[in-house]
């Protein structure tokens, strides 16, 4: 397991290097002075020479590339302060390390993702366990048309409607806001209340599906014949055989969506107007803001290779089959 | 592809059917595994009103000029502003449902006073047009690498792995929304107009480059396991060339899994350039784009809500119907799925 671990964990750091270098060199070598950028309006040619200097843009794009990377695990000295251990430079639109920046903004979406994801796992795996359990009968039939209708809705124009039903129509709930857990719970929950559902509706049809798709299977299978052949209860066949069975496709799944929703649900904080990393993304690349854009794309590949370890390692406590260190790539 | 579950729930296609074999001689004539497959799906009610809807739709993108010139409007035009009365004085159009009449069947724009039918109409085009350049680039693409590397293997296929995992690593969202600014920079000085076509050429680069990669595994396995099999030795051991293999053994038993894929990818990509678009990083005013209106509906929506209905339900029908074909032509292709 350790050596499992350690393993992955070099190939994510390799592959976090690689993206880094190519987004790195793709960026700058953007026919655009990305001074011109950092100094903003009113600027004079002076300005511009002294960013030049103080940012090493005159360096070649290489050493700009390994000031860069020493930074991020050092720190560096700007001319504008101090930028301390993870320094992913200066922002060139707020003026601050793009790191604060970043660490202001997750609370935000990991809020959202861990509210979101326990909405849709829930109904999602619910409604999938029943489809599968009555297979054939109405309820299954409902369940799949409904879920295949859902999985076609999109966050941008299901979160309108939903917006103009509770909040502007019937002002059942207040408009979608973030405020820390531990400052307001209550706020904190009412505030993000609609987001979840919303971004819940998008991923609980494809988790019905794969549920229901996965369970049928299983419940095919011999030892769940000869479970239930032996006398079993249906519930125990159910749930300690079939169930277990289906989780790793689930699981797979789930760790990808994780891991993409922890870097940022842009479509969703967008329509709902929270600042969270994806906002964070989008306006930066509006601004051509580079260093947020360089944090923001490492921050979020990170997140989503740390989810697909932790997956990877998921595997082998749900199926005991799953020797981690034999195989190349679990 | 490992575990039979694995393979399910990842990939609604499972292997392809057994090459044909030869068809039976006597009275009994023998079906082509093509007819047979024509035959299920004609038998699949869904599937053909499926099929039919996703037509009209592709009916209705190609033939947009005509649609326009018989409805007598263009996606341009301002008439809101052109034609007092139509607007109120909030920019807001008159009349019932967003200003719905016999002259402008869906209505206006808020603001600009735009025919809603003839945009809807023009951004379906739009949007079809690059989603198709997409998936075919996307797919072909998947071809050639997931036959490159699942028949040579060795290291070329360790390093298309490496590849595809690289690729498959990086947010994929965030990556369309960062790049799109980069390439149509590329092209062109930020300080000038962007072209259109330059737009949309760096919208079908950024969705093609991370796009091919699922495809490309999961053919990659499939020729994995083709190589294996008794024909393709029989191939080998009566003197074909590799390129001849490929083309005469290997392709036509991927026909099944590209087929059915295309159909599942088309409609993701058409959401996800809307997507972009809807971020305001896609395509921008006065191209007229089904994403866009997405943009526009949300923020009118409390005073205008009939602005989202018809992109809305359009493209919720549209998608809707394009996995439904999915669905029916995966069963048609391979009845052992079963629903």
């Amino acid at each position: 397991m350790l050596r499992f671990l350690v393993r992955r964990t070099l190939g994510a750091a390799a592959v976090l290097l690689l993206i880094s270098a190519f987004t790195f060199f793709l960026f700058f070598s953007i026919p655009q002075d990305p001074a011109l950028l950092a100094c903003g309006k009113n600027c004079t040619a002076d300005a511009v020479a002294l960013i030049h200097r103080n940012l090493g843009l005159d360096d070649p794009v290489p050493l700009q590339y390994a000031a860069f990377m020493t930074g991020i695990v050092t720190g560096r000295e700007f001319a504008a302060g101090p930028c301390p251990a993870p320094c992913f430079g200066y922002s060139f639109a707020n003026d601050r390390p793009v790191f604060e920046t970043l660490a202001d903004r997750f609370p935000t979406t990991a809020s959202l993702t861990v509210g979101g994801a326990v909405v849709f796992l829930a109904v999602g795996l619910g409604a999938g366990m029943i489809a599968a359990a009555r297979r054939g009968t109405a309820t299954d039939k409902v369940v799949s048309s409904v879920s295949l209708v859902l999985s076609s809705m999109q966050i941008y124009f299901l979160g309108p409607v939903v917006l103009g039903v509770l909040v502007y129509g019937t002002g059942l709930l207040p408009s979608p806001s973030y405020v820390p857990l531990t400052e307001d719970p209550a706020g904190w929950f009412t505030g993000l209340l609609i987001p979840w559902c919303v971004m819940a509706v998008i991923f609980t049809a494809n988790y019905t599906r794969m549920a229901r798709s996965t369970l049928i299977e299983q419940l095919q299978e011999d030892h769940v014949r000869t479970a239930r052949a032996k006398g079993m209860p249906g519930r125990t066949v159910f749930f300690r055989y079939a169930w277990r069975g289906s989780l790793i496709p689930i699981v797979t799944i789930f760790g990808m969506d994780l891991g993409s929703l922890f870097g940022g649900a842009m479509i969703t904080e967008f329509t709902f107007g929270l600042a969270g990393l994806g906002r964070l993304a989008v306006d930066s690349v509006i601004d051509i803001d580079l260093p947020m854009i360089m944090g923001v794309m490492l921050f979020s590949s990170a997140l989503i290779l740390l989810c697909n370890i932790v997956v990877d390692a998921a595997y082998a406590l749900i199926d005991p089959r799953v020797r981690l260190d034999a195989g190349s790539s679990a | 592809m490992s575990s039979p579950t694995e393979a399910a729930a990842s990939v609604p296609s499972p292997l392809p059917p057994a090459p044909s074999p030869p068809p039976p001689p006597g009275p009994v004539t023998g079906r082509s595994p093509g007819r047979l497959m024509r035959r299920r799906f004609r038998r699949d009610r869904t599937g053909v009103v499926s099929a039919c809807v996703v037509v009209l739709f592709f009916a209705v993108g190609l033939l947009a000029p005509v649609i326009s010139w018989l409805y007598g409007k263009d996606p341009y035009t301002l008439y809101g502003q052109e034609q007092p009365g139509l607007l109120d004085p909030f920019g807001f159009p008159a009349g019932p449902l967003g200003g719905v009449s016999g002259e402008h069947w869906f209505g206006l724009e808020p603001g600009l006073g735009r025919d809603v039918f003839m945009q809807l109409v023009y951004g379906i085009r739009t949007s079809l047009l690059i989603a198709l350049a997409v998936t075919v680039a996307t797919t072909l693409t998947a071809i050639a690498v997931g036959v490159t590397a699942g028949y040579l293997g060795g290291r070329t296929d360790y390093w298309l792995g490496r590849l595809m995992d690289f690729l498959l690593g990086f947010p994929s969202q965030l990556f369309f929304v960062a790049f799109m600014p980069v390439v149509v920079a590329l092209f062109v000085d930020p300080r000038e107009e962007t072209p259109t076509w330059i737009r949309v050429t760096a919208l079908v680069l950024v969705l093609w480059f991370l796009g091919w990669t699922g495809l490309g595994r999961l053919l990659r396995g499939q020729v994995l396991a083709l190589r294996e099999r008794e024909f393709v030795e029989a191939a080998k051991v009566s003197g074909a060339s590799p390129w001849r293999i490929v083309r005469k053994e290997l392709l036509p038993n991927l026909v099944t899994p590209v087929l059915v894929q295309f159909t599942y990818m088309l409609p993701g990509v058409v959401t996800a350039q809307a997507g972009l678009s809807y971020l305001g990083v896609g395509l921008v005013e006065p191209t007229p784009d089904w994403g866009r209106m997405f943009a526009t509906a949300g923020e009118v929506y409390e005073n205008d809500p009939a602005y989202l209905f018809f992109p809305g339900t359009a493209m919720v029908v549209f998608v809707v119907c394009f996995n439904l074909l999915g669905d029916s032509l995966r069963d048609a292709f391979d009845p052992r799925t079963g629903r």
